[in-house]
């Protein structure tokens, strides 16, 4: 309590391009706000040196990304949670930087969004915030969270077609670069309109018979590329539609009062394969895995990092799934052994077999 | 007469094959990798001209595909119409034989994997992911501390009447437990035996996790000339489980078929095995993620490379590789 709002230098573990939405939440700070730095192999290195072992990937890359940012002056560091392990993440990362002989602040944000919750903690750190204007910085980040899912949900479905390599790529990095300077809801507004009419005026050849396949799996190594290789990028080189529906606008939709609406419809759709909640993501994996399938989808693949218990807990169901009705799932794990030519190679084989596949079914 | 070639070069075994349009076998090479890709498969070619040109020398090569974890490498220097990945090409090859297969048992010397096929299209696979017990490098290391020839280790199970339980989950613990039922008096028949359903038992629990094994299947990779295991994995199953005589050759055959139906063709040289190939690595140090990039070369010629994260990753090894070969010429 003794700094002052402006002497902090807050930092957060990276996501994906969530980056722009937690720069404007974290701005109610009044402080500087320094990400840390890109990830590279040396992030994955940091992270996994001072991490057990037996931790799931995510957290490795959290911690390294904090070493990365304390080592750049950050002060103040920020940390979610969730309904696995996620949840205890803050705390043992806290103690270990702590050990590692760091300074600094942690502020947990576990226990969903809950909105008056988090204010509370962002108002003891800058005491000039006021609940307006902290109601305006939610607004702006959720709407700039809405404008990257939907924007990038387009990318994801087309690049594989662009005619031109790269060009969904570069327009979606000059997206997020303006998307990052918007002030209000109405420059998102314009930003994301500009960029819905771009993007769908890149030229795509969409060839006959093209594979759709669903990402589905543990929300980090969906969200995150680096942590997945890529992935999506992967399989819109090998000529792949890739669908995903895990993000954070859906996890904002699906949470507070809409949570137990939205745990009863997915129960539902997962049936016969589930009837209980599996824990976290799970139970969403399940459900939106079999609800590609009725909707005519080549395959799914499931990404979780190792030794995920939510999502071990949706493979024997996803198993079953996949069996009685020949639908394709191929099972990814990722942790920091994971090679990237043996991942090059399952991608391979599951493409190839959903073409023979659907090459016989089409004859 | 049209002919193609089709080479695999795995962690333990190089092989290859020359197929004609309908997939007979024209030639065939298996041999040791010995961790030397380059040589191997230069080997490999030699033994393939000599029996081209003895028994079918009006064949012409003039497609060729490669698969194997070195299949980067040996297609830019064979100039492979065809870089495929094993699983593919093992499904092919298979397919090309037994066109009513079902499922396909695979067990290599550092990976295993099941293929599940159903009216002769693949419909799902898994390979092992972490950890290579239950493969074949496995089992050569247990036969080095047994002090029996890997290859008559079938042989040993078979005359087994009990078979020793060896817990099978990991490489490092079935051997502890391996000479813990040797010092108590297990004898070595029956160790073996035991070893072979630890194979079967961690594969059917790992890779075979959860998928239909049905009949027809067929069992192929180097352990599958073991014919302890082949029992064992009737045994676990209650099936016939079919072992090709070409067997071990079938990624080799099926990047062939696969390089033929590629419909790219240009006449292959044998004479490519007296070409000097090497390959340089070098850290990129571009940005902290530090790429390891590998370079072909060929005679001295950059062919290709591979290993970068983006385009400047290879500019600048390249580039550096170059000054470093001027500045050593004086």
């Amino acid at each position: 309590m003794s700094r002052a709002g402006s002497e902090y230098r807050v930092s957060f573990p990276h996501m994906g391009n969530y980056t722009v939405p937690i720069v404007t939440l974290a701005s109610m700070l009044d402080c500087e706000i320094m990400p840390p730095p890109k990830m590279t192999r040396r992030t994955l290195e940091l992270g996994a040196r001072y991490s057990p072992e037996f931790v799931c990937i995510p957290f490795k890359y959290n911690l390294g990304n904090y070493i990365e940012a304390l080592d750049q002056g950050a002060n103040l560091l920020f940390q979610a949670g969730g309904g696995c392990r996620f949840g205890y993440y803050g705390e043992v990362q806290e103690a270990i930087l702590q050990d590692l002989g760091y300074e600094f602040e942690m502020v947990l944000l576990a226990g969903g969004f809950g909105v008056l919750e988090h204010y509370n903690k962002f108002k003891s750190r800058n005491p000039r915030l006021n609940m307006v204007r902290a109601i305006r910085h939610y607004r702006l980040a959720f709407r700039q969270t809405r404008a990257l899912d939907r924007i990038e949900d387009f990318a994801r479905r087309n690049a594989g077609f662009e005619v031109e390599e790269g060009a969904f790529d570069s327009a979606f990095d000059r997206f997020v670069g303006e998307l990052a300077e918007t002030r209000s809801i109405a420059d998102v507004e314009r930003v994301e309109a500009a960029y819905t009419e771009e993007l769908r005026s890149i030229p795509v050849e969409r060839p006959e018979g093209l594979l759709r396949v669903g990402i589905v799996g543990e929300l980090y190594v969906l969200m995150e590329p680096f942590s997945n290789f890529f992935i999506e990028r992967e399989l819109a080189r090998r000529g792949v539609e890739v669908h995903r529906y895990v993000n954070v606008s859906n996890m904002v939709d699906h949470g507070g009062r809409n949570k137990n609406r939205h745990l009863r419809e997915i129960i539902g759709i997962a049936d016969p394969y589930l009837r209980y909640h599996i824990g976290a993501d799970g139970t969403e994996s399940v459900a939106t895995t079999n609800r590609l399938r009725q909707e005519g989808f080549d395959g799914v693949l499931h990404l979780k990092p190792f030794g995920c218990m939510p999502e071990v807990n949706a493979m024997s169901a996803l198993q079953r799934l996949s069996r009685e009705h020949t639908f394709p799932v191929l099972f990814i794990s990722f942790d920091s052994q994971t090679s990237e030519t043996g991942l090059a190679t399952r991608l391979d084989a599951f493409c190839d077999m959903l073409r023979m596949r659907k090459r016989r079914l089409g004859a | 007469m049209k002919a193609y070639l089709g080479v695999d070069v795995g962690s333990i075994s190089t092989k290859a094959v020359v197929a004609d349009g309908d997939g007979q076998v024209l030639a065939r090479s298996y041999l040791w990798t010995e961790g030397n890709p380059l040589r191997a498969v230069k080997r490999v070619l030699s033994e393939l001209a000599e029996q081209v040109d003895a028994a079918h020398p009006d064949a012409r090569v003039v497609a060729v595909g490669a698969t194997g974890s070195a299949r980067e490498l040996i297609g830019a220097v064979l100039g492979a119409q065809v870089v495929k990945n094993e699983i593919t090409a093992h499904a092919v090859g298979t397919l090309s034989r037994h066109a009513d297969v079902r499922t396909i048992f695979e067990i290599g010397g550092q990976d295993s994997k099941i293929i599940i096929v159903r009216d002769g299209v693949p419909v799902d696979y898994a390979m092992n992911t972490l950890c290579a017990a239950g493969t074949g490098s496995f089992l050569s290391s247990q036969a080095r501390r047994l002090d029996v020839p890997v290859e008559e280790f079938g042989d040993y199970a078979l005359r087994s009447k009990k078979p020793t339980k060896i817990a099978g989950r990991c490489t490092v613990f079935a051997e502890s437990d391996l000479v813990h039922k040797a010092q108590i008096g297990h004898p070595v028949e029956d160790i073996i035996a035991g070893l072979c359903n630890a194979i079967v038992g961690n594969y059917l629990n790992n890779v075979g996790k959860g998928k239909e094994i049905l009949a027809p299947i067929v069992f192929q990779g180097g352990v599958s000339k073991n014919v302890g295991v082949v029992k064992s994995f009737e045994d676990a199953t209650g099936e016939e489980v079919y072992v090709d005589d070409d067997g071990h050759l079938m990624g080799a055959l099926g990047v062939a078929l696969v390089a033929r139906d590629e419909g790219v063709e240009s006449l292959f040289d044998f004479a490519v095995r007296d070409v000097k190939f090497e390959t340089v690595g070098e850290e990129c140090g571009g940005c902290p993620n530090d790429c390891e990039v590998v370079l072909v070369l060929r005679d001295g010629e950059f062919i290709d490379g591979w290993g970068n994260r983006c385009a400047r990753g290879m500019e600048r090894v390249r580039t550096h590789l170059a000054s470093s070969v001027e500045s050593a010429v004086p």
